[in-house]
């Protein structure tokens, strides 16, 4: 694992107390996590542990019940005593998206735009950028995830590697202050894995901060600063060295990795 | 696109103008008749169909030119003619219309121009008719809202059966649906000597004045006319027409107090007679439908025209009922809007616009009036097809647009609505075809589409037959290039979807 050194700053990402409701059912308990400039984190835990729905919280697609969630400078604050209006809160969450690069599990390019046109919209209808400056921008990108050369391509000319780098560059043109993924590779054939963890692992080279909800334990293992540990809404464990991750202190992580090291990738996804 | 589609309708409405009628200089008589009245009121020739022939059409014309004006024919159904006055769609109407109370409650008349009475006629084989008497607890037929069929009412006794056309009435004295038909006599003059089988019988029934009709209160045009059917009167012009039209009978001697006999030769009436009864062969007849072909190219024009504007608004106020319906909190607005619109007829919502708005001082022409109708009609089915088609992108490219920082305006804008468009393409275009032929309906509100047309010829040469097989050819025609449209527009999204299901990977992606 890498190391970054956090003393001196302040983090990027904190979540306190965060709760989530859906129909009255708690998915995320009072959820706290500090995620420091330029930190790759994992995320792992059964299927069903909210650990999708955190990472949904963190970009505000869902708006929090409880707690507050801060990105840079924007706090969507929801504990009790806050006087803030839900408008407000969804005004604010706008403009947090607008800092938050997502990749999703499904494949979602625009189909009925090139891959170029995908990666310019945002920039050109959210940020009223100059068309030429927003295609240079969406170059470089495409360049840095290896597509430049697709550029002009449907979205049904590409494999699904090629798709999620396609969505990597398009959530980067937005010059993001962090990076989530929701399992980006689960969807892909095994082969394509490898090609979409590279760019990421560039992008943590770079500095970028990204937040991944994974099952892929190699990447997350060597990949990342920590490895965050979820079950029934709420954090297990971080294990934050190596040694923690062959010797999990909580039972339910020891059990959970016994299992996801023992079997392949697949038999998770399936189970 | 939604932009330019905007752009579109308000250019449209900008060259809309020339569709209309507007100028009208102040030496023009404007006369509302219908040409489907039949003779000898005002009807197409057949020896030239394009022409509007008719003795109230010549005496139209001998009026306005005692009056220094020139008369222009327009064209009005013949139950809208005392309603289309108060449009101002035209300024007199002058068509076999009666003086009666009922008739001078609505409009003012000049003094009488021609007297009447109605007659009964049966088929030749008939032995029992011979006045109205015998009639009694027999099916007669006569014309819709016409004096007789209140006269009759009054009588009481009677099965009446109230017809469009007076020739569809003798059509079913023939074929026995009806056992006497009861028409103003110069209606019977002229129809019963050209359609074998038919006879005439009885006396004079009722007496009828016609009288030219004006807006209830244009007391001045009124006064004009009668000023003007004096002066015919008395200087021999109304008797040489009525004479021609072989129309000329005892009641318009009293009236003239010319009891002289007869001079001129009814020339119009042998001329129309030897049209009528001419059998044709079929190289002849051909070549008659030949000559239809430019009005039929008009009719079809327009018939053309009012579909795509109306295809326009449709769209246009479709979408808007969709996003509407989908993204704001009215949906039930648009819910009710799409359910009263799909659940009553369509042609009662046309008369509706055209006759009944003006009752609250909306006052559209009938070219605004069946494009308004018919678009905000199949806005309704259209909002439902966008509808489907909006609800069939995944939620996963919203979420997308959303992450990306879109609002939900700008997804929808940049991001929905492109996808969805081209899966609603086949259901518009087939929804266009419907809509091509729906816009036959229009012909009730005095627009001379493909179907007026039809009506037209066919009441000229009594030929349903043969003019509504050309009709039919022409409707089927237009529509082909809209078919295959839509057949190709069909195929392509099916085969994009199946390539899509081929690749492997690629499983989510709609």
């Amino acid at each position: 694992m890498q190391k970054h050194d956090h003393s001196g700053h302040s983090a990027l990402i904190r979540l306190e107390g965060v709760t989530k409701l859906f129909d009255n059912t708690e998915v995320l308990k009072n959820i706290s996590l500090s995620i420091f400039e330029g930190d790759l984190v994992s995320i792992i835990g059964p299927s069903g542990c909210g650990k999708s729905t955190l990472l949904r919280c963190i970009n505000a697609l869902e708006i929090i019940d409880g707690g507050s969630v801060t990105v840079a400078d924007i706090v969507l604050d929801r504990r009790e005593g806050t006087n803030v209006s839900y408008s407000q809160i969804e005004k604010r969450a706008h403009r947090l998206r607008q800092s938050v690069g997502m990749v999703f599990q499904t494949f979602n390019l625009f189909p009925h735009k090139t891959v170029l046109e995908n990666v310019m919209l945002a920039p050109v209808v959210v940020q009223g950028m100059e068309k030429d400056i927003a295609r240079e921008i969406a170059l470089r990108q495409l360049d840095k995830v290896g597509l430049k050369n697709l550029a002009d391509r449907r979205t049904d000319q590409l494999s699904g590697g090629q798709i999620q780098r396609g969505a990597i560059a398009r959530a980067l043109a937005m010059s993001p202050n962090v990076m989530l993924y929701d399992e980006p590779t689960s969807a892909l054939d095994p082969e394509l894995v490898g090609e979409v963890l590279s760019v990421m692992r560039e992008l943590n080279a770079e500095g970028m901060t990204q937040i991944i909800v994974t099952h892929e334990m190699q990447f997350a293992k060597d990949a990342s600063d920590y490895i965050v540990f979820m079950d029934k809404g709420e954090i297990v464990e971080i294990l934050a060295e190596e040694f923690m991750v062959e010797h999990p202190k909580d039972e339910r992580t020891q059990r959970f990795l016994k299992r996801i090291m023992s079997v392949g990738r697949e038999d998770i996804n399936n189970g | 696109m939604v932009k330019k589609l905007i752009l579109t309708i308000v250019l449209v409405l900008c060259t809309y103008p020339t569709f209309a009628q507007h100028v009208r200089p102040e030496n023009i008589i404007r006369f509302g008749a219908d040409a489907r009245s039949g003779a000898p009121y005002c009807f197409a020739d057949p020896h030239d169909p394009s022409k509007i022939k008719g003795f109230d059409v010549d005496i139209i014309h001998a009026l306005a030119k005692v009056m220094n004006k020139r008369a222009l024919f327009v064209q009005n159904s013949y139950e809208g003619l005392i309603s289309g006055l108060g449009r101002n769609n035209y300024d007199v109407v002058i068509d076999g219309i009666v003086i009666t109370p009922e008739h001078l409650a609505e409009v003012d008349f000049s003094s009488p121009y021609y007297v009447t009475h109605q007659t009964i006629v049966v088929p030749d084989n008939n032995t029992s008719i011979h006045s109205l008497e015998d009639c009694r607890g027999k099916k007669v037929g006569t014309l819709t809202g016409s004096e007789a069929f209140m006269f009759l009412e009054k009588f009481g006794g009677l099965t009446i059966l109230s017809y469009e056309q007076e020739v569809s009435g003798y059509q079913d004295l023939l074929n026995g649906r009806i056992d006497a038909f009861i028409i103003d006599a110069p209606v019977a003059i002229y129809y019963v000597p050209t359609v074998k089988g038919l006879k005439i019988v009885g006396g004079e029934i009722d007496r009828l004045m016609y009288g030219v009709a004006v807006k209830k209160g244009s007391l001045v045009l009124r006064d004009e006319l009668s000023a003007a059917i004096e002066k015919i009167k008395h200087n021999g012009e109304l008797r040489k027409i009525l004479e021609k039209w072989k129309l000329w009978n005892n009641n318009m001697a009293e009236l003239t107090e010319d009891y002289a006999p007869s001079e001129n030769e009814p020339t119009e009436y042998n001329s129309f007679v030897e049209a009528m009864n001419r059998s044709i062969s079929w190289q002849e007849r051909f070549d008659r439908y030949l000559t239809f072909l430019p009005m039929f190219g008009r009719a079809a024009w327009t018939t053309i025209v009012i579909s795509i504007f109306s295809m326009m608004l449709a769209m246009a106020m479709g979408l808007i009922l969709a996003i509407i319906r989908i993204y704001t909190p009215f949906k039930f607005l648009a819910v009710a809007y799409i359910e009263i619109v799909r659940g009553t007829p369509l042609l009662v919502q046309l008369l509706l616009i055209f006759y009944g708005l003006p009752n609250i001082g909306i006052k559209l022409d009938p070219f605004m009036a069946g494009v308004i109708g018919l678009g905000l009609n199949y806005a309704a089915f259209e909002a439902e097809n966008y509808r489907a088609g909006l609800l069939s992108v995944p939620r996963a490219q919203y979420e997308a647009a959303k992450a990306l920082g879109m609002t939900r305006w700008q997804s929808l804008r940049y991001v929905i609505l492109p996808q969805s468009i081209r899966l609603v393409i086949p259901p518009i275009t087939n929804d266009f075809i419907s809509l091509l032929k729906d816009s036959s309906l229009v012909s009730m509100i005095t627009i001379i589409d493909l179907t007026q047309q039809y009506n037209l010829l066919a009441t000229t040469y009594y030929d349903y037959f043969g003019i509504g097989i050309q009709v039919a050819l022409i409707y089927f025609i237009i529509g082909i290039p809209f078919v295959i449209v839509s057949r190709w527009t069909e195929k392509r999204i099916r085969q994009d979807g199946r390539l899509r299901r081929k690749r492997p990977g690629l499983k989510l992606i709609r």
